[in-house]
């Protein structure tokens, strides 16, 4: 990739100060992300994504903490920035959309009402011009009549029409990035695909950078450029989609893959992948999939470094499979 | 749906860590429980207090305040800490007539306390009744039932006692009666709603299919099961019928003036406030004050404890 | 719209005629109705006249029939006390009670909003403590002694508010209203506040639970990830959506205030009906007691009316917020 990244994190730390213990939610994560790029956040929950989702944003509230690392947007260092700072960023060159699109939207504002503030809040626009832009921008994600659309409530949207409202207000200052937790696990799978393409042609089309946080691969699959694999939070492995698919090196990824049925024979039983995910508050001093992993012996007692599996791809494993290793066994061990 | 149902949202309470009990009875982890808030073992000690004064109050008082013998025209409104005539100590003063303060706060305690737990044990009976005979009817019964309860409750409990007081006029009994009145809706609705959940179990339709009488399966399998919510509501409902009972007593209509509660000595001591005399409305207040805010906080902890365990 | 309306409406007749059944047949089961109508010192032949008067010597049905009459009328008889109209009296006497009554509703809502709106957002700050000490303290508290203990203290120890009455009033349209003058707003503070404290304890738990389950939604988060300013966030996107079931509650505890005014009145003399009430139960002027009970049953019937119109139509958006709890 020639292209200068938008946006860089590299050894970011989040940790959660609760009574029980310090939870090391997100724990060294470093990853880069061009312009124009889509990259895949995949964990199952738990895993640190949606809290890495959160540190991007600056909204991680007490008693969780980014406690190092550092995260530059568009060469600007974000960690350490005030409040206000924050404030001006968000929505402005940083924006995210949440998962449901049912809770996002506030119940008794109209819609036009949540879409300009959002510009007003960043730009000293009239109002008139701010409409216009609302418009433009409902317009622009494929909702039918934006002008009736504008003054309607969110309850008198469809799932899928708020989730898109939502998008277009993420889209309205036009951002560098944006943060998608898992924006369309709560909707159809026709609508979640009508988004997805939406979304993939907006990022095609304005050179958008976007980081998507899901569980599901096959979203991942269809939609990102690059992927990165979260457990216990710490990135396991990242590199192209297709590369990560079809030939993953970890072993926890393999086992994600092999638990999505429709890479499955019929007949056959989905793999799983045994035990459960470790408690953040208690995580074993060395790899954390040890616990977990067919491959963990005495070595994994010490944690691997995230070590280049080729110039595209990297993988944080003392026992890697190879690249060119069926994804899928069938049947676990 | 009355009013004040958001202030009934049950707080949750942290779960205790375990204190190595050796026998863990359910009274052992009641205690255990309930001592986890300094405050809640405060406030059930001073309420153990009062009603040891409330109870004892003849043979504790420093003087009969109602024995006409004792008390002296000649003390009246003498502040704190003076002596009577004979050398006797007014620790809080006298009132109007000369009877010592502190005695008349001891007997008047006596007063509100039996009238407030008096009119709550008969509503507590009352309201259990009608509430388990609603649940257990179900249909029109029930439907009825509930709509007088619900209309009982739209209204203010001071309004409906008021009232009643003044078609019956003064006295011990008709302010029982009153504060009754006010009150059963309470204890109704609370033991229909746990009984309708209970009512729904297995174990009572299994009982009925066994052919258990009516009667066997209300008093041996629902009863004991409203029995944790009837304490908190009695509780709490208690604090307010003292209240209640002080309000309707200072207003003039409540308790007459041989049997002095303490919202009797209070609107006797209002009299006297203004020219300066602030003891002998003040003491009993404060009496009062105690007596009802450690009610209210036995009956919050109370919630606390037991709640969860309803809600297995 | 209209059916539900004309329901709720047919309800509330019925309401008012069931406690009317219960006011008439309860003072008949309690003793002689004729003692309603005729005062202590009248000698037997003249009770027996009144007796005749008033048709009491016919069955009960008739009786009845002929108090709901009168009663739709507006005649629920004459004072003993007064000699005039008992209806008249209690009308009379309304304003003061009702301008009480609405400047405790207003204390509520200014002092109860922005405190519990504060210990919802910090709720571990000593301030919120405080507040909600106050608040639990503010339920326990009968409202007659702190009545006496705000005399004590501002009126008796530091002097800077009057005790007693209404003050100085301004005549609008033939209604007395004491807030429009300096010395009437004096008058006013006491009573109002004391009839105001268990409302902004009321207030302030509504206003703190509904603000702590606000700011956990979805939508709180996403106006943050809008950029948008904290004030922006609490003033609008918070307050709108705790204010609708605040100001829904506080309208159905209109009716209290007005039933708790009897109270209030009667400690800092205020001349509203509810002080009257209190000296018709003492002096037995049965038929301003009936009076006072028709006109409170209803208001409150009135008021829970306006209430569940006003809710219904606010009730799309309501039960999008309720789901969304």
């Amino acid at each position: 990739m020639s292209k200068s990244p938008v946006l860089e994190v590299n050894d970011l730390k989040t940790h959660f100060f609760t009574k029980a213990g310090v939870a090391r939610a997100v724990d060294g994560v470093s990853f880069s992300l061009a312009r124009g790029e889509v990259l895949g956040l995949v964990g199952e929950s738990g895993s640190g994504k949606t809290v890495t989702g959160f540190s991007l944003m600056g909204l991680v509230d007490a008693p969780g903490k980014v406690v190092g690392g550092s995260i530059r947007l568009a060469g600007e260092e974000l960690v350490g920035k005030s409040e206000h700072d924050w404030r001006s960023l968000r929505g402005r060159k940083i924006a995210m959309i949440f998962q449901d699109p049912m809770m996002t939207l506030n119940p008794v504002l109209r819609v036009d009402t949540q879409m300009i503030e959002a510009i007003r809040a960043h730009e000293h626009v009239s109002e008139e011009a701010a409409r216009e832009r609302a418009r433009a921008a409902l317009a622009r994600v494929g909702i039918p009549s934006p002008d009736e659309r504008l003054v309607a409530y969110p309850h008198q949207f469809s799932g899928g029409m708020r989730q898109r409202v939502a998008i277009a207000i993420a889209l309205l200052n036009e951002p560098e990035v944006i943060v998608a937790d898992e924006p369309t696990t709560a909707l159809d799978v026709t609508i979640q695909a009508q988004i997805l393409y939406e979304v993939q042609k907006l990022c095609a089309e304005t050179g958008l950078a976007m980081i998507w946080i899901t569980h599901d691969l096959a979203v991942v699959g269809g939609l990102a450029d690059r992927v990165a694999v979260m457990y216990a939070g710490r990135i396991v492995e990242e590199g192209p989609v297709g590369e990560v698919l079809d030939g993953p090196l970890h072993p926890y990824t393999r086992g994600l893959i092999g638990s999505v049925p429709s890479h499955n024979q019929r007949g056959k039983r989905l793999t799983q992948i045994p035990g459960m995910a470790p408690s953040l508050l208690a995580l074993p001093p060395g790899c954390s999939f040890a616990a977990r992993c067919p491959r963990a012996d005495a070595a994994c007692t010490e944690m691997p470094e995230l070590v280049s599996a080729s110039d595209r791809r990297a993988v944080r494993c003392h026992h890697p499979h190879r690249p060119d290793e069926p994804a899928y066994e069938g049947g676990s061990a | 749906m009355s009013a004040s149902d958001p202030l009934d949202t049950p707080t949750v309470t942290e779960t205790t860590a375990a204190l190595p009990a050796k026998v863990d009875t359910p009274l052992r982890r009641f205690l255990s429980d309930y001592a986890d808030s300094p405050l809640a073992v405060v406030a059930a000690a001073v309420l153990f207090l009062i009603i040891l004064i409330a109870i004892f109050a003849p043979w504790i008082s420093p003087q009969d305040p109602y024995d006409l013998a004792t008390v002296s025209i000649f003390d009246a409104r003498m502040p704190p800490g003076s002596y009577a005539m004979d050398g006797t100590p007014f620790l809080l003063g006298t009132d109007g007539a000369g009877r010592d303060l502190l005695s008349a706060i001891f007997y008047g305690l006596r007063i509100s306390l039996s009238v407030g737990v008096a009119s709550g044990i008969i509503a507590i009976i009352v309201g259990m009744s009608v509430g388990l005979a609603a649940a257990y009817a179900g249909g029109r019964t029930e439907n009825l039932i509930m709509r007088v309860v619900d209309l009982q409750l739209s209204l203010p409990a001071v309004l409906i006692a008021l009232i009643l007081l003044a078609i019956l006029g003064k006295g011990v009994d008709k302010i029982i009666i009153a504060l009754v009145v006010a009150q059963w809706a309470y204890y109704a609705r609370t033991v229909r709603a746990s009984a309708l959940v209970e009512r729904r179990r297995e174990y009572v339709e299994a009982a009925a299919c066994l052919g258990l009488g009516h009667a066997r399966i209300i008093f041996r399998h629902i009863l004991p099961n409203c029995i944790a919510p009837l304490i908190v509501v009695g509780t709490v409902q208690t604090a307010h019928a003292i209240a209640l009972e002080a309000t309707l007593s200072f207003l003039g209509v409540g308790l007459p003036p041989t049997e002095p509660s303490l919202g009797l000595l209070i609107a006797n001591g209002f009299d006297y406030m203004l020219s300066g005399k602030y003891w002998i409305a003040v003491f009993p207040g404060v009496a009062l004050l105690i007596t009802i805010v450690s009610i209210n906080m036995v009956g919050d902890q109370l919630r606390d404890v037991l709640n969860p365990r309803l809600q297995k | 719209m209209s059916v539900f309306i004309l329901r709720r409406l047919l309800q509330s007749a019925l309401v008012m005629v069931a406690m009317a059944i219960i006011v008439f047949f309860g003072i008949h089961m309690v003793g002689d109705p004729v003692y309603m109508f005729v005062s202590p010192d009248m000698d037997q032949a003249d009770i027996e006249q009144v007796t005749r008067a008033l048709g009491l010597d016919r069955p009960i049905w008739e009786q009845f029939w002929a108090f709901m009459t009168s009663a739709i009328q507006g005649d629920l008889g004459q004072s003993f006390v007064f000699g005039e109209s008992a209806l008249g009296l209690i009308l009379q006497r309304m304003p003061a009670t009702l301008e009480l009554a609405f400047a405790a509703l207003f204390l509520a809502i200014v002092f109860g909003i922005p405190l519990g709106l504060y210990a919802g957002l910090y709720p571990d700050s000593k301030t919120s403590k405080t507040i909600m000490a106050g608040s639990i303290l503010g339920f326990s508290l009968p409202t007659f002694w702190v009545g006496i203990m705000m005399i004590m203290v501002f009126a008796v120890v530091l002097g800077w508010l009057p005790s007693t009455g209404r003050g100085e009033t301004v005549d609008v349209f033939g209604v007395e209203l004491s807030f429009l003058t300096l010395d009437g707003l004096q008058h006013l503070a006491l009573p109002a506040l004391n009839l105001a404290l268990l409302k902004i304890s009321l207030v302030i738990r509504l206003t703190r639970a509904g603000t702590r389950e606000a700011m956990l939604q979805d939508y709180i988060k996403f106006a943050r990830a809008k950029g948008l300013s904290r004030n922006r966030i609490v003033g609008v996107h918070l307050l709108k959506n705790i204010l609708i079931p605040v100001v829904t509650v506080l309208g159905l505890e209109f009716g209290s205030l007005v039933a708790f005014s009897v109270v209030t009145e009667t400690i800092f003399a205020w001349p509203g009906m509810g002080k009257l009430l209190i000296e018709s139960i003492q002096q037995l002027d049965r038929p301003v007691i009936v009076a006072y009970l028709m006109m409170i049953v209803f208001l409150f019937v009135v008021i829970n009316l306006l209430v569940d119109i006003v809710y219904s139509l606010l009730d799309p958006r309501v039960r999008l917020a309720d789901r969304g709890n």
